[in-house]
C-alpha cells in the first residue's frame, strides 16, 4: 500500500489550500491516484486553514489521517498541532519566519526555513506557499518539480498568471535551499 | 474521457446537467453551497431552469411544481435545509412524482454546525416527511461513485415515480477527487403519461397529493407500498471489499464506509481476516446479502457517523445470530482509519467472547474513554 500523506496548515491567506491543490493537480498529471480534503468552515484571513492530500498507486480509502508522511507549517499553531503527529522517517517543513522556536524532533527530517523572508526577498511574501512548497518536493520526492510546474501553469487563476515565473522562482528556490541546508536526507 | 480533478459539490451539479436535469432550485447552506453556485453558473448557460428560492420551502415547492412537468428536477441542501423541506418532500411523495433531493450532511441537530455527519440516516433513509411513504435512499462514497449515482437516481425515480435521496456528507462534498464525467445525456422530449403539459386535446390530468376520503388514501398508499415492494425486490445495490472470508465483517456506509477500508486494508495487510460491506441503497436495505454476510462471518462491527441509526436496521437483520460491535463518532467528527483498525484488532482478541448485550451502550463506554484521551 504505497501512499503518502501531506498535511499544508497555516493561517488563512497564506495560500496553504491552493498549495495542496497544486499538488493534487499535479498528482492526476502524474497518473496517481490523489485527494484533497480542506478543513472547511466559518474561516477567513487570520484564522485556520488546512488541507490534506494523499497521492497513492491504490484507490484511497480515508481522504483523512492522524500521522501524516509530511507536514508544511506555516506558522506556529501548526507547528505546534502537527510536530508530534508526523510519521516516523517523515518530512516537516516549517516556516521558521512565523516561530520563535526550532522544530526540532529527531525521528524525521526537519527543515527550518525562513519562508516568509526568502519570499519577500523575490519580491512578493505571497509566495512563501510555494517555498515551502519547493522545499517539500527537494525532501520527499513524491512528484517530479516539472510536474508540479506544469499543474500551476495549468490551474494558476487568469489574473494571476503574470505571477508564474515569480512562483516558479519561489519553488526553486525552496528546493535548493531544502537541497543546501539538509543534504544528507536527499 | 480522461480523469479530471472536481469538488465534490461541483462534480454532482455537473452530473445532475449531464444526466439531463432540466430544472434546478435551491437555496444555499453550507456544506452543499457550491452545487447551487455550480448550478446559477451552468443552467442558464444551457437555457434550463435555475432558481435560488427565498427559502427551502419555496425551493421544495418549486421542484414539486416543475416535477409535475414530468421534467427532470432535483434540489440539494444540507441538513437544516432539508429539514425545512420535508413537507414539500412527503407531497411530492403523496402526488407521486419523481425527482431527486441531495443532502450534503453535516453536524446536528438544530443549527449543529457545518461539519460532516451521518446524523439525518433516519430522516433521508425512513422518510422524514409526514405519512405512509418509502424514499429510495443511495449512499455513495467516492466522489466518482456520487457521480454515476445521480444518473441513477433519476432513472429510479422516473421508473418508480419516487422521491430519490442522496446521502453524501460534508466530506464528499468539499473534498477533491478525481473523477470520469458521464456523457451528456440527450433530454427527455416527450413528457410521461402521466405529466401535465397542456391539456390540449386530452382529458385533463390532475395531480395532487389530496385523498379526502379515506378508502381513497388508503388504496394510495396500498399502491405506494406495493411499488416499494418490487423496489425492495430488484434496486438492493451494495460493495464489498474482501467480505468472502472475513471474520471480522465491518459494515458502513458513505464517508465511514471509505474510512473503514483503509482500515480493512491494512488489517489484511496484517494477517487479519477482516472485511468490509458497504450499502449503496439503505433504502432498500440489503437485508438478504447482509443475513448471508451473517453466516459467513464471526462478528460484525457497523461504523458510523452518528449514535448507530443505520446499527438498529443492522441488527434487525442479523436477529442475534451473530455478535454485533458498533463504533461512531458524532456532531460533525470524522473517524480516522486507526480508530477503526484499533477496533478490528480489539475484537481481533475478542473474537470467541460473549456477544455483547447492547453494542451501543459497550460503545459509549470505549468512546468515553477515547474522548477523555483526546482533550
Amino acid at each position: 500500500m504505497k501512499e503518502t500523506s501531506i498535511i499544508i496548515s497555516g493561517f488563512g491567506g497564506q495560500g496553504t489550500l491552493f498549495a495542496g491543490q497544486l499538488l493534487t493537480y499535479a498528482a492526476l498529471d502524474y497518473d496517481k491516484v490523489c485527494t484533497w480534503i480542506p478543513s472547511y468552515g466559518p474561516e477567513m484571513r487570520g484564522g485556520t486553514a488546512h488541507c490534506t492530500v494523499i497521492i497513492s498507486d491504490e484507490q484511497i480509502g480515508s481522504p483523512l489521517v492522524r500521522n501524516p508522511n509530511a507536514v508544511i507549517a506555516m506558522n506556529l499553531p501548526s507547528l505546534n498541532k502537527y510536530e508530534p503527529l508526523i510519521k516516523t522517517g517523515g518530512v516537516l517543513i516549517a516556516n521558521r519566519s512565523l516561530m520563535d522556536r526550532d522544530a526540532d524532533r529527531a525521528d524525521i527530517i526537519t527543515l527550518n526555513i525562513p519562508g516568509n523572508e526568502m519570499a519577500e526577498e523575490l519580491g512578493n511574501s505571497r509566495i512563501t506557499n510555494m517555498v515551502m512548497l519547493g522545499a517539500l518536493l527537494q525532501l520527499m520526492p513524491v512528484l517530479p518539480m516539472e510536474v508540479l510546474k506544469t499543474a500551476l501553469d495549468h490551474h494558476m487563476p487568469e489574473r494571476n498568471r503574470k505571477y508564474l515565473p515569480l512562483n516558479y522562482q519561489a519553488l526553486e528556490t525552496g528546493a535548493k535551499f531544502a537541497a543546501e541546508n539538509l543534504k544528507e536526507a536527499v | 474521457m480522461a480523469k479530471k480533478l472536481y469538488k465534490g459539490n461541483e462534480a454532482f451539479a455537473e452530473a445532475a446537467i449531464r444526466a439531463g436535469c432540466e430544472g434546478f432550485f435551491g437555496y444555499p447552506i453550507t456544506p452543499s453551497t457550491e452545487f447551487l453556485e455550480y448550478m446559477a453558473k451552468r443552467m442558464p448557460e444551457l437555457g434550463r431552469a435555475f432558481v435560488q428560492a427565498e427559502s427551502e420551502v419555496a425551493a421544495i415547492n418549486m421542484v414539486y411544481g416543475a416535477a409535475c412537468t414530468g421534467k427532470r428536477v432535483m434540489t440539494a441542501s444540507s441538513s437544516p435545509g432539508i429539514s425545512l423541506m420535508m413537507e414539500g418532500i412527503s407531497y411530492i411523495a403523496g402526488t407521486e412524482l419523481p425527482c431527486v433531493v441531495i443532502n450534503v450532511m453535516r453536524g446536528g441537530p438544530g443549527l449543529g454546525n457545518i461539519a460532516p455527519s451521518q446524523g439525518d440516516y433516519y430522516q433521508m433513509v425512513k422518510g422524514g416527511g409526514h405519512g405512509d411513504y418509502f424514499p429510495i435512499a443511495l449512499a455513495p462514497s467516492t466522489v466518482q461513485e456520487a457521480v454515476d449515482s445521480i444518473a441513477l437516481a433519476f432513472d429510479l425515480a422516473e421508473k418508480y415515480r419516487s422521491i430519490v435521496h442522496i446521502l453524501v456528507d460534508g466530506n464528499l462534498g468539499q473534498m477533491m477527487e478525481p473523477c470520469e464525467m458521464p456523457p451528456m445525456q440527450p433530454l427527455r422530449e416527450t413528457p410521461p403519461d402521466w405529466a401535465v403539459s397542456g391539456a390540449k386535446g386530452r382529458e385533463k390530468r390532475i395531480l395532487s397529493s389530496i385523498y379526502i376520503d379515506p378508502p381513497d388514501e388508503e388504496v394510495t398508499n396500498l399502491r405506494l407500498l406495493k411499488r416499494w415492494m418490487e423496489i425492495e425486490a430488484s434496486e438492493v445495490r451494495y460493495d464489498e471489499l474482501h467480505t468472502e472470508d472475513a471474520e471480522i465483517a465491518i459494515i458502513a456506509f458513505g464517508t465511514a464506509g471509505r474510512v473503514a477500508s483503509t482500515a480493512v486494508r491494512q488489517a489484511r495487510a496484517e494477517g487479519i481476516k477482516a472485511g468490509l460491506f458497504r450499502p449503496i441503497t439503505l433504502a432498500p436495505f440489503p437485508k438478504k446479502e447482509i443475513a448471508a454476510l451473517a453466516k459467513r462471518t464471526k462478528r460484525i462491527l457497523v461504523v458510523e457517523m452518528n449514535t448507530g441509526m443505520m446499527l438498529d436496521d443492522v441488527s434487525r437483520v442479523i436477529e442475534g445470530k451473530v455478535p454485533i460491535e458498533f463504533y461512531g463518532r458524532l456532531g460533525g467528527v470524522t473517524p480516522l482509519p486507526d480508530e477503526i483498525y484499533d477496533e478490528i484488532m480489539r475484537i481481533s482478541h475478542n473474537i470467541d467472547a460473549p456477544a455483547p448485550e447492547n453494542p451501543r451502550m459497550e460503545w459509549v463506554t470505549r468512546l468515553e474513554k477515547i474522548l477523555e484521551g483526546e482533550n
